[in-house]
């Protein structure tokens, strides 16, 4: 008997597997193959803006993406450095074959046994999860169980026209479990994702190309330091031409995008080459980073040309870009439909509302991107956990975590499209920065009891670090000491950074330090972040007003079909949620508002 | 659901009337109907009854009754209304007979609470709404009609939308990075953009209140003891063309009196005589005039022109012109209370001044909650920041001013904020 099974070892499933350990708990995880786990499966590269802000965030939880990232590193960039401090993002590329064994030593590291297998059934009893049958026949019993199947649910490959099951090239798709899932009606419809071409980077021309370097190693993802760090080395830009173009659009009914073969619908903000040539036809050329996959391989990942055309479309194409002129692919790029559950039906501890014990997490949520993937596995690892061994629930909220964001967003408004982080999500973004997760979250991890005591004294000493820091804004400077002809006017350093004018002066006087950084920019966003904490307590008495679970909205008098519809779908636990619903009207509000009073009543 | 229990009030002024209207609102209002009148008429059919007490058989009234079917009614109920005689007995006996069979007295504003509630209306309609019941002149019944519309919703989507589109142009500079080709920004078109959205903002709050058209433009006539100041008051209040309406005024020491004029609404207020005095509570008045006069929107000056105070909206003013007391300064309008010469020129000067303190016809005036909801939209976007990312942030605080004003987020407040003045029992 397990307490807790996760079903997939993706970045979803390791991180669940690992978070429901740490706190205690007996775990399985179940993957078609043990030397899979933590499997880059896409890009070679972790974090970004957003993304990189939940990776710090997880890595509070002693989450394993930031410390098996940061040893796997081989080329990093902070994104957006000349941006305000908040939507910094730190990103790295990592060394596949480095980062995959990361993982998977974290992963025993937790003391997760790891079964090689397939689930062709989930074991109901009742209305509980009780455990799973595998492909073999073998019953395994657990008292929850984490779904984090990622992409292989009901998954079909496309390559030009033809057509397979599969999740990942040369794997296999989960299609007994994704009848089941159907049977109980989870299923919510289909989604599509790609992947670009690999390139033998032997047979690319580097010296015709802008070189990109890596930036020095001053910033990690992890708070923790690891043992070992590998040398950096560059990448290089490149551009697709007209001619690229005109290749891809001759060749468009060729893709099974247009050909009407996939009906999943694809990430706008991450589309497909033939997806850009299509709908920005006026362009002259898209921007390719190509990144090189690891130290000890010669495939390169060309970034921003994602594709599933044919084979023979892509050489054709990739030929047509400078420095890829006698490119040769090493394996052809793909397009990917799977499966997605609605998480609407999920709390916010990603939960199913009607199958107690079943937890969802990944890409099967509607979402894409490992790092919102990684960081669903903590929140249903952890909680899993506390189902199977009566815990404390560990849940975030959108005013302290881009994770709360994430979970709040999914499970409110579900998905039409691969749902990925964005900085634009979060309405306190000035305040959820990627240098200050410790800072948010530091006391949550200590009280979920899911760290190392190496952990908690790094945040404990992180807190103190702080409040020093903190204390030097407090000092006072006169304006003639940071301005050429400044008067004599007095005040405290703090309150200087808010003029932009004298900011940059004001930081010269200051010592360097990541503590420092974080005061700073505390200071500099102070007048931003009151702003918001008004916003904040204006839909306090909102937040107040709870709506009980399975509330009869089509029994409220004047809401129209659609606004009951959405409602159903969305289930707000509160008042201030359900006025985040899309297209709630203010009519359908105070509607809602009147009957919630009456039921209180 | 529902509110439960079924109300009953009367929706028509205070008797004894020619007629009076009782309106009924809930689940029991058809049956109640049925036990007084018989069969009801079809929906929204006129149908002559007779009224009986069902506890005594005895005929209260003949009355006209007229029935609207949930949901499609003002309440988003079942109404059924009676418009009965007008006199004190008729009515009690009829609202005795309802709430007999425990129909409830409406609290004030209770249709309107429940017509909010069942998702009739929305906020600013609700508002619009408040303030058609109270409308006493044709400017405020125009202003408050628009509201009632819909008007200003439709109008802050607009703003939400363009704010949108503003918000969409900084995000995608943010959170789309090796792009940069595509997504490019120019912060200062941005700001520009912003800018002149504040500018139509500011427009929108640099008109009249909706509370200048609910109480009134306030006229105050002030100027030394005994120029005439309360017979001028007297004279103007009685005049044909003025309407002396029926909000009563707060009498203190400061004599207030509702007017309209052609429709306009006024407030005209009489205020003790300018002077120095020993008398300490004539000196309390004349504080209070001086007071007056500041608040002042129109000022009526009777003294002389030299100690006028100084005001926007000024009118000299040359009282009793029938006692042959030559014209007081140059500029200055001769009229007389006892002859009436004078006023007619008198009423037109202020009617001129009071339409240009009034929205222009056509226009939406927003009311003081709404205002500031608009202010605080037009605060953020008048004085942009430089920085991309605190811009972005200035542009999310502004849809969520908007998404307040409409009661879309922040609805307790909201509710709480229109039902502070909802005091009406229709």
């Amino acid at each position: 008997m397990y307490d807790v099974l996760i079903l997939g070892g993706g970045h979803a499933g390791c991180e669940a597997a690992a978070a429901a350990a740490r706190r205690g708990a007996r775990v399985g995880l179940i993957s078609y193959a043990g030397s899979n786990l933590g499997q880059l499966s896409c890009n070679p590269s972790i974090g970004g803006v957003g993304k990189g802000h939940l990776v710090r965030e997880l890595d509070i939880f002693d989450g394993l993406m930031a410390r098996a990232a940061d040893g796997a590193t081989i080329h990093r960039r902070m994104l957006n450095r000349s941006k305000g401090s908040a939507v910094h993002g730190p990103r790295i590329q990592a060394d596949r074959t480095t980062y995959r064994e990361a993982i998977a030593a974290l992963v025993a590291d937790a003391g997760v046994v790891v079964i090689e297998g397939e689930v062709a059934r989930l074991r109901l009893d009742g209305g509980a999860l009780a455990g799973v049958r595998l492909a073999s026949g073998q019953l395994l019993d657990c008292r929850a169980l984490v779904i984090a199947s990622g992409t292989f649910l009901g998954a079909k490959l496309f390559c030009g026209l033809d057509e397979r099951p599969g999740g990942r090239l040369g794997e296999r798709s989960s299609l007994g479990l994704a009848d089941q899932i159907e049977e109980l009606g989870l299923a919510e419809g289909r989604l599509k994702t790609g992947t670009p071409p690999r390139l033998d980077g032997r047979t690319i021309d580097w010296a015709r190309l802008e070189r990109q370097p890596s930036e020095p190693p001053t910033w990690s993802m992890s708070a923790l330091q690891q043992s070992t760090y590998l040398s950096q080395i560059d990448c290089a830009i490149t551009r697709t031409t007209a001619r690229t173009h005109e290749v891809i659009a001759s060749n468009l009914e060729r893709s099974p995008l247009f050909a009407g073969a996939i009906e999943g619908r694809g990430p706008r903000y991450c589309p497909s080459i033939e997806d850009k040539v299509k709908r920005f036809a006026e362009r002259d050329g898209h921007q390719i980073f190509l990144e090189p996959e690891g130290l000890g391989t010669y495939l390169v990942y060309p970034n921003g040309i994602s594709t599933s055309l044919p084979v023979d479309v892509q050489e054709q194409f990739v030929r047509t870009i400078p420095g890829l002129e006698r490119a040769v692919i090493a394996q052809p790029g793909y397009a990917v439909e799977y499966a997605f559950l609605d998480p609407r039906r999920l709390d916010s501890r990603l939960s199913h509302g009607e199958i107690s014990g079943l937890f969802l997490a990944g890409q099967i949520n509607g979402t894409t991107g490992y790092e919102e993937a990684a960081a669903q596995g903590l929140v249903a690892g952890l909680n899993a956990a506390a189902h199977a061994l009566a815990l404390t629930l560990v849940t975030f909220d959108r005013a302290s975590s881009y994770i709360g964001v994430m979970i709040d967003d999914l499970t409110l408004h579900g998905v039409t499209e691969p749902y990925r982080m964005m900085t634009a999500r979060a309405e306190f973004r000035l305040h959820l920065r990627a240098d200050n997760a410790s800072t948010r979250l530091g006391q949550q991890a200590i009280d979920a009891n899911c760290i190392s005591a190496e952990r908690r004294g790094v945040i404990e000493h992180r807190r103190t670090a702080l409040r020093d820091a903190s204390l030097q804004l407090d000092q006072c400077l006169r304006e003639s000491d940071l301005v050429v002809g400044g008067g004599v006017t007095t005040r405290p350093l703090r309150e200087w950074l808010v003029r932009p004018e004298v900011r940059e002066a004001t930081i010269a006087h200051l010592p360097s330090g990541s503590e420092m950084d974080e005061v700073v920019a505390d200071a500099e966003y102070a007048p931003y972040l009151q702003r918001q904490r008004r916003e904040w307590a204006a839909l306090c008495d909102d937040r107040n007003v709870n709506i009980r679970p399975h509330f009869t909205y089509s029994a409220v008098p004047g809401l129209s079909t659609e606004m009951v519809e959405r409602l159903t779908s969305a289930r707000p636990e509160t008042l201030a949620q359900a006025g985040r619903v899309r297209g709630i009207t203010p009519a359908a509000m105070s509607a809602l508002h009147f009957a919630l009073v009456r039921a209180a009543a | 659901m529902g509110f439960g229990d079924t109300i009953a009030a009367l929706s028509s002024g205070r008797p004894p009337a020619a007629i009076a209207v009782i309106r009924t609102s809930g689940p029991q209002a058809k049956a109640t109907a049925e036990a007084l009148a018989g069969q009801l008429p079809a929906q929204r059919q006129a149908t002559l009854r007779t009224l009986r007490d069902p506890r005594t058989g005895a005929d209260l009234d003949s009355a006209l009754l007229l029935r609207f079917d949930a949901p499609d009614s003002a309440t988003g109920e079942d109404i059924v209304e009676y418009q009965c005689h007008g006199g004190r007995a008729v009515v009690a006996a009829i609202l005795d007979a309802l709430t007999s069979f425990g129909l409830r007295q409406a609290e004030p504003g209770e249709f309107t609470r429940r017509a909010l509630g069942n998702g009739r209306i929305d906020l600013t309609e609700a508002e619009g709404l408040a303030d058609l019941l109270e409308a006493e002149t044709e400017s405020q019944r125009r202003a408050a009609l628009a509201l009632a519309g819909g008007a200003l919703s439709r109008q802050v989507n607009v703003w939400q939308s363009s704010i949108l589109a503003l918000s969409a142009r900084a995000e995608a500079a943010i959170d789309y990075v090796g792009d940069e080709d595509e997504t490019a920004t120019d912060t200062g078109a941005l700001r520009a953009d912003a800018m002149a959205l504040a500018t139509e903002l500011d427009e929108w709050l640099a008109r009249p209140r909706a509370e200048r058209l609910r109480d009134g433009i306030r006229v105050v006539v002030a100027g030394p003891p005994n120029a005439g100041k309360s017979s001028l008051v007297n004279a103007l209040a009685g005049s044909d063309r003025a309407i002396v309406t029926a909000v009563p005024g707060t009498t203190r020491d400061a004599i207030e009196v509702p007017l309209a004029i052609d429709g306009i609404p006024l407030l005209l207020v009489d205020t003790a005589g300018l002077r120095e005095s020993a008398d300490p509570i004539e000196t309390i008045g004349i504080v209070r005039a001086r007071a007056e006069a500041e608040r002042a929107e129109i000022l009526l000056w009777l003294g002389e022109t030299a100690e006028a105070p100084n005001h926007p909206h000024l009118l000299l003013i040359a009282s009793k012109s029938d006692l042959g007391v030559p014209s007081a300064a140059h500029g200055a309008l001769s009229v007389s209370a006892v002859t009436g010469a004078g006023i007619a020129q008198l009423l037109g000067r202020i009617k001129e001044a009071a339409i240009s303190l009034l929205p222009a016809d056509g226009e939406i005036a927003i009311n003081q909650r709404q205002a500031a909801g608009v202010a605080e939209a037009a605060q953020l976007l008048r004085t942009p920041p430089d920085d991309l990312l605190l811009l972005a942030d200035s542009l999310r605080s502004t849809r969520v001013a908007f998404d307040r004003l409409t009661g879309c987020a922040g609805v307790e407040d909201a509710i709480d904020a229109l039902f502070s003045r909802f005091c009406l029992g229709k």
